[in-house]
């Protein structure tokens, strides 16, 4: 109590406790006094631990990659739906939409979820692709079914950047089969006039949804 | 649940499942149980949104629900797996190590789809398989299944708590939603059943806790139309033994390091032996005979008795206690607690030098150390080691303990005391690393989302070219489609992708620490 008092009484620049026991010595400069908060990056005294690398650390990282990639696809993945727009343009028919109505996609074990989750599981989409390619002969070529997995993967806008292609074709595989619809190449005549691979509507900033696609879009 | 915790859980949830996914998920973790019309509710979505996401976090484990009275089903989210997503290729990759391909894929689909059957993970993993194999060969069921049961054997994958089949019907109303059980011994218990190719034998080991032998349904399919045989009977990744084995591969490294291959060799066939018997949170293994250990090394090293009890009296005698004589031998949760002190040890190394490493093994060994004794034992000079003391004092690594020498707690006659208390900086560090990966998750989906055109645009020329070179172009094509990439989008490119794979890299090694560090708190606070 006296040593607190005498403190507060003696004048200022007093410490209440000994500084010299801390560590501070007399005389000793001490750091100026902040004034403005951290810097947003100081500046590293030293380096930081080396990454892993090596095959172990590369295998990894490819898996890391690909799993983010297949979660996207898998259909877990549940997007948002597109919010309508305000006028309906031509191509919207040409675009993907979100999944507006309120099914899943997958098949869950209902004996296993609260009776009061059930929701009724989007079925195949056998018929809307009769109803919007009726011209199409189903062709069946392997080559063809590769190329349309492909054109169908640039427009799920995957953020993955080192997917091998193999694991790509293998994740497709997976899906089920019926989704998949057989149209044709670009050489062939179509529908539009437009190459639609190569049209970009400027719209994509926007952010379109995309999701299982039925409808022959490229 | 920490703020870090939660936004790193939105993160992951946002990633892999959708932003309505990851919204309800945030707000379960946020505000705990809640029946589902108070989470449509609260989070301003729609009913039959809000089932959806509520559907597949439970298919993934993420959710678990309880019936409260008066049949209102309460939902509760598990923070704690949520964050165990980040670990998923390292799951992956050790399956991969042990059980060679069929493994990795094995529990890449049960992690992927949350819980599975057993006949529908074969026929994925033989489907994926023989994509990859050459043309006309196709990979057989039985061995997947091989491979399955070997998987469950060593208790890598485990059955989920299923449906209690109800002997006699109902007497009133079927319960809101059903209370899932399992029983400890049938967790493991692989049901019997031969795929495709050989006939089908009954199921042999059913849901019933009774043990009722035999399915009722004669089970003789031959096409997929037919119910499953093992319907019903899921599976799910076991990540606490996968945990485990981490945790062994961790001591057993150690112990490599600080000693010599043979050494570390018998400390990884101690633990291999009681992998079984203990449980995974177990401070100490079972004690073990030497004996036993004798008998149990693998055939590669021959050596004699005698040396082996050296080394054993050797690994008992080091100061580090990894292994404790006769009683119990084998100090799993011993080491733990000095890898962790070595993580720690190196975090320093790389924010703030070795000397202040140095101080902080002094300090740690002595205990308790005053300002004067810290520059003698440390051998570094005043200034310098009180400039140290400090920073690690106010980022909290280290704690002042006063001593009083009189009764009214003069400061000027009172010991100040430099302290570490490790459970504290474990947890500091732990805290810390939680930001640091919810930082990189977001500036590699900032670097992504920058480049999203040029991305795209890669994209679809890739596919261009593909579908070019099936059809078989010219090559001049090829060139020409080529070049509408220019020079310095394609640097651009690489560029992003060296950042992402950077990015990437350090999520994985970051999420070691957190493993480490999660283990380290989990068992001393469970030892208390």
């Amino acid at each position: 109590m006296a040593s607190r008092g005498g403190g507060r009484g003696r004048g200022r620049g007093q410490l209440t406790f000994n500084m010299e026991a801390v560590g501070i010595g007399k005389g000793d400069t001490l750091p100026p006094p902040t004034l403005q908060p951290s810097p947003l990056f100081p500046p590293l005294e030293f380096r930081p631990v080396p990454l892993p690398s090596g095959e172990e650390g590369e295998y990894v990282l490819a898996l890391k990659q690909e799993l983010r990639g297949a979660m996207r696809q898998l259909p877990y993945f549940i997007r948002p739906a597109v919010p309508k727009r305000d006028v309906e343009r031509y191509s919207d028919k040409y675009q993907m939409s979100g999944p507006i109505d309120n099914a899943i996609d997958w098949n869950p074990d209902w004996r296993r979820l609260p009776r009061e989750l059930k929701i009724r599981v989007r079925k195949l989409q056998k018929e809307r692709i009769t109803i919007l390619l009726p011209k199409r002969p189903p062709k069946t070529t392997e080559d063809k079914e590769e190329t349309i997995q492909k054109l169908e993967t640039l427009e799920k806008k995957e953020e993955e950047v080192t997917s091998e292609e193999d694991e790509e074709k293998e994740e497709e595989e997976e899906k089920e089969e019926e989704e998949e619809e057989e149209y044709d190449e670009e050489e062939h005549e179509e529908e539009t006039d437009y190459i639609m691979s190569y049209f970009d509507n400027g719209e994509d900033f926007g952010g379109d949804s995309d999701d299982n696609m039925d409808e022959a879009t490229y | 649940m920490t703020q870090a915790e939660i936004k790193l859980c939105s993160l992951l949830l946002q990633e892999h499942f959708g932003e309505i996914v990851e919204k309800i998920g945030v707000h379960l973790i946020r505000t705990g149980s809640q029946p589902l019309r108070v989470i449509a509710h609260d989070t301003g979505t729609s009913l039959d949104q809000v089932k959806k996401a509520l559907c597949v976090l439970i298919q993934h484990n993420l959710v678990s629900y309880q019936v409260h009275k008066r049949g209102v089903v309460e939902y509760e989210a598990q923070c704690s797996r949520v964050l165990r997503m980040l670990r998923y290729p390292r799951y992956i990759y050790t399956t991969k190590t042990l059980y060679s391909d069929t493994g990795e894929l094995i529990v890449e689909e049960l992690l992927l789809n949350g819980k599975l059957t057993m006949s529908a993970v074969v026929k994925k993993v033989a489907d994926r398989l023989t994509e990859t194999m050459e043309d006309g060969k196709t990979m057989d069921y039985a061995e997947v299944s091989n491979t399955f049961v070997r998987l469950a054997d060593t208790h890598f994958v485990q059955r989920c708590p299923s449906v209690p089949t109800t002997e006699n019907s109902d007497p009133g109303p079927p319960p809101p939603a059903p209370t899932l059980v399992i029983n400890e011994k049938d967790m493991y218990l692989v049901p019997k059943l031969s795929l495709i190719g050989k006939g089908k034998r009954r199921r042999s080991s059913d849901e019933d806790a009774a043990g009722e032998p035999k399915a009722k349904r004669p089970k003789h399919t031959t096409d997929n139309k037919e119910p499953i045989p093992d319907d019903g009977i899921y599976w799910q990744a076991n990540l606490d033994r996968f945990h485990q084995h981490f945790r062994d591969q961790a001591i057993v490294s150690a112990v490599a390091n600080r000693m010599d291959q043979t050494s570390s060799e018998i400390v990884r066939t101690m633990l291999r032996m009681s992998e079984i018997t203990t449980s995974s949170s177990a401070p100490f293994t079972q004690p073990l005979s030497s004996n036993e250990i004798f008998r149990s090394l693998p055939v590669g090293y021959n050596i004699s008795k005698q040396v082996l009890d050296q080394y054993l009296t050797l690994l008992a005698d080091d100061p580090l206690e990894f292994v404790g004589k006769s009683g119990d031998s084998g100090g799993g949760m011993y080491v733990i607690s000095i890898l962790t002190t070595c993580h720690l040890l190196s975090s320093f190394l790389s924010r703030f030098g070795s000397r202040c490493a140095r101080i902080f093994r002094l300090v740690l060994q002595k205990k308790h150390l005053e300002q004067k004794q810290v520059e003698d034992f440390a051998m570094i000079p005043a200034k310098e080691a009180k400039d140290m003391l400090y920073k690690m004092l106010s980022e909290n690594f280290m704690s002042l303990q006063e001593i009083p020498k009189t009764p009214d707690h003069a400061p000027s006659r009172t010991f100040y005391l430099y302290t570490v208390n490790i459970l504290s900086a474990a947890r500091m560090l732990l805290h810390r690393c939680y930001k640091s990966i919810a930082n990189l998750i977001e500036r590699r989906q900032f670097e992504t989302k920058e480049n999203k055109r040029l991305l795209e645009k890669s994209q679809r020329v890739e596919a261009i070219i593909a579908s070019m070179q099936a059809t078989g172009a010219e090559e001049a094509q090829l060139q020409e489609i080529e070049e509408m990439i220019t020079a310095p989008e394609r640097q651009q490119l690489e560029t992003l992708k060296r950042n992402v794979n950077k990015l990437d890299a350090s999520e994985i090694q970051v999420d070691e620490t957190i493993f480490l560090l999660e283990s380290y708190i989990e068992c001393t606070t469970k030892r208390q």
